[in-house]
């Protein structure tokens, strides 16, 4: 009985395995493949590899797609970090009671749909496109603003704030740092794995954001590596190889910052759901 | 937190003269005070200009009509046109089968494999979670694309049930209004399983392994052990997932514009995909737009509120 379960355990998720792993491989091969041999199902690496490299660099906008999305996800990341984690550090460690009645308000904003939003934010943008092109419709400053606070990383710093040593605040005003002082020179460095795990989160969320920019972004030279893979998957007339290439290229930043920070990921996942 | 301020002044003082220590000390508690605020008042404006603000406009467009910008108020009428419309009770109904079966079955996945993952005997565990975490790292609109190409008609997974006989023709799977459906939510467990798995596994961390032990000596069964430790103690989390889960599935858009575009005829089309069509695709109706987007407003409260209701009452 016990054996059988074991097999029935392990069965089960190999099968999930293989189910999350083989979209990966099939992109993978796909990008060594010619289109027909995609087509075909064929599962095995071709040598087409560097031939779908160069059409795609030479048939499509990738790399002005990818300084756009790095541009947006990089500053917006900053921003996400440097925003909530003041505020996350300000609500935990400066409490009142006015305070927790503000914060349940910002958590409310999480409950906002996106799309119910979006054409009142699209008409804002407009209204100032013209006194400040460089947040108004079609900039890249449009893209950043409305997604670089939000109350979820709020919220994530406030729980990791919890496990803060309150302590070393008491001890750095002691030793004359400022609040502010306080909040860089102790809280930064002591909470370093909490801003590697948001930095994951928000910089992922930030590099895959469809609807915002395919609303606020007009002119093709703006455009964010999602926005340009939505368009090559619409094409008529697929070519497999070179569309599997843009996507892979598209995910390997997302999965780097994945994989070098994963520990840093699931330790601040665990904080976040320990308070 | 003056209390405190005191202690340390006293210790100080023998240093300071007592003038300097009262000056200190006042503007000290008047700027502890207000530093939190500081702290926290960009955070406050940026929500409240790029979120609350931007729901009172939609509230107030919802009651205007008009083609782009020339806007006018017309009353009701918006959500009076919302129940004859069948573009919107298509995006609503297939938002809704979305919903029903995508959530439960996402969250009993999600919880089995944490449960089968978080055993300590269990050898290859890494390679496991890694695996079934993987599909995270992948953008919505990649995914996307490859999904659709892996359900097409000349895709690999026709092809693989070709060879091993389950089908005798290939079948066009987002051509037909069942399967399109059942390749979008099929697409979305996939993407977001192993997320919500990582939320269970870091909360089974925290449960006490005696309390499985004991039950183990009273004869309980794994499914017994599930059922009545695991779950209940992972409650609090469970409803935290839902609840994203179903604000997330409410507003799917992204892999229903890249996999089916809302087709076959809007046998797939999700209330955001509606919203931005009214908005962007078709002749701008902002108003009418706006309308259709508090109903997802609506639906999210309502949902919110019993899901909590359902985990409060079992407490």
């Amino acid at each position: 009985m016990n054996r059988l379960k074991r097999i029935f355990i392990y069965t089960f998720l190999s099968v999930a395995a293989i189910v999350s792993i083989f979209p990966f491989l099939w992109m993978l091969t796909s990008i060594t493949n010619k289109s027909v041999d995609v087509t075909q199902g064929r599962l095995l690496p071709g040598t087409h590899l560097i031939e779908n490299f160069k059409t795609l660099f030479a048939t499509v906008d990738i790399v002005p797609a990818l300084i756009n999305s790095s541009i947006i996800a990089i500053i917006t990341t900053i921003l996400t970090l440097l925003l909530a984690s003041l505020a996350g550090y300000g609500f935990e460690i400066h409490r009142s009671k006015g305070k927790d009645i503000v914060f349940t308000i910002l958590l409310l904003s999480m409950m906002i749909p996106f799309a119910a939003i979006m054409v009142p934010l699209y008409r804002m943008f407009g209204s100032i496109s013209e006194t400040a092109p460089l947040i108004g419709i079609d900039s890249l400053g449009a893209v950043i603003l409305p997604t670089a606070t939000t109350a979820f990383f709020i919220f994530f710093f406030r729980q990791n704030t919890k496990m803060f040593p309150k302590d070393l605040v008491e001890a750095g005003r002691i030793d004359g740092l400022s609040e502010i002082g306080v909040f860089f020179r102790i809280y930064m460095p002591t909470m370093k794995t909490t801003y590697a795990a948001a930095a994951i989160i928000a910089f992922m969320n930030s590099w895959n954001n469809y609807l915002w920019p395919l609303v606020i972004l007009q002119s093709p030279e703006k455009r964010t590596i999602p926005l340009l893979i939505s368009n090559l998957g619409s094409s008529y007339s697929p070519d497999y190889g070179v569309i599997m290439s843009a996507i892979v290229i598209a995910t390997l930043p997302t999965a780097l910052v994945f994989f070098l920070m994963q520990k840093h990921f699931v330790a601040g996942m665990m904080g976040s759901v320990k308070g | 937190m003056s209390q405190l301020g005191t202690k340390k002044a006293e210790v100080d003082l023998p240093v300071r003269t007592k003038y300097e220590e009262s000056r200190r000390q006042k503007t000290g508690v008047f700027f502890k005070k207000k530093v939190g605020w500081l702290f926290i008042i960009i955070s406050i404006l940026a929500i409240t200009i790029f979120n609350f603000y931007p729901m009172v406009q939609a509230f107030l467009l919802s009651f205007q009509s008009g083609m782009g910008a020339n806007l006018e108020y017309v009353g009701l009428d918006n959500w009076r046109r919302l129940f004859g419309d069948p573009t919107f009770i298509a995006a609503l109904t297939n938002t809704t089968i979305y919903l029903l079966i995508q959530v439960p079955l996402m969250i009993i996945l999600a919880l089995f494999f944490s449960v089968l993952l978080n055993d300590p005997k269990l050898k290859f565990k890494s390679f496991f979670r890694i695996a079934i975490f993987l599909p995270c790292v992948t953008s919505l609109v990649a995914y996307s694309v490859v999904f659709k190409y892996l359900f097409g008609i000349d895709g690999i997974i026709n092809q693989f049930l070709l060879n091993f006989g389950f089908i005798s023709e290939t079948v066009n799977f987002l051509a037909d209004p069942f399967w399109a459906k059942v390749v979008i939510i099929l697409a979305i467990t996939w993407r977001w399983t192993g997320y919500n798995m990582i939320f269970y596994l870091a909360a089974l961390q925290n449960v006490d392994k005696s309390i499985y032990e004991a039950a183990r000596i009273d004869g309980a069964s794994s499914l017994q052990q599930f059922f009545q430790i695991t779950v209940p103690m992972l409650k609090p989390i469970i409803l935290f997932t839902s609840i994203t889960s179903t604000i997330g599935t409410l507003q799917i858009f992204d892999e229903i514009v890249n996999i089916t575009n809302g087709g076959p005829g809007n046998a797939t089309i999700s209330i955001s995909q509606y919203i931005y069509n009214l908005s962007f695709e078709y002749t701008p109706d902002f108003g009418y737009a706006s309308t259709v987007s508090y109903v997802i407003v609506i639906l999210v409260v309502i949902l919110s509120i019993i899901q909590f209701r359902v985990a409060g009452e079992k407490k």
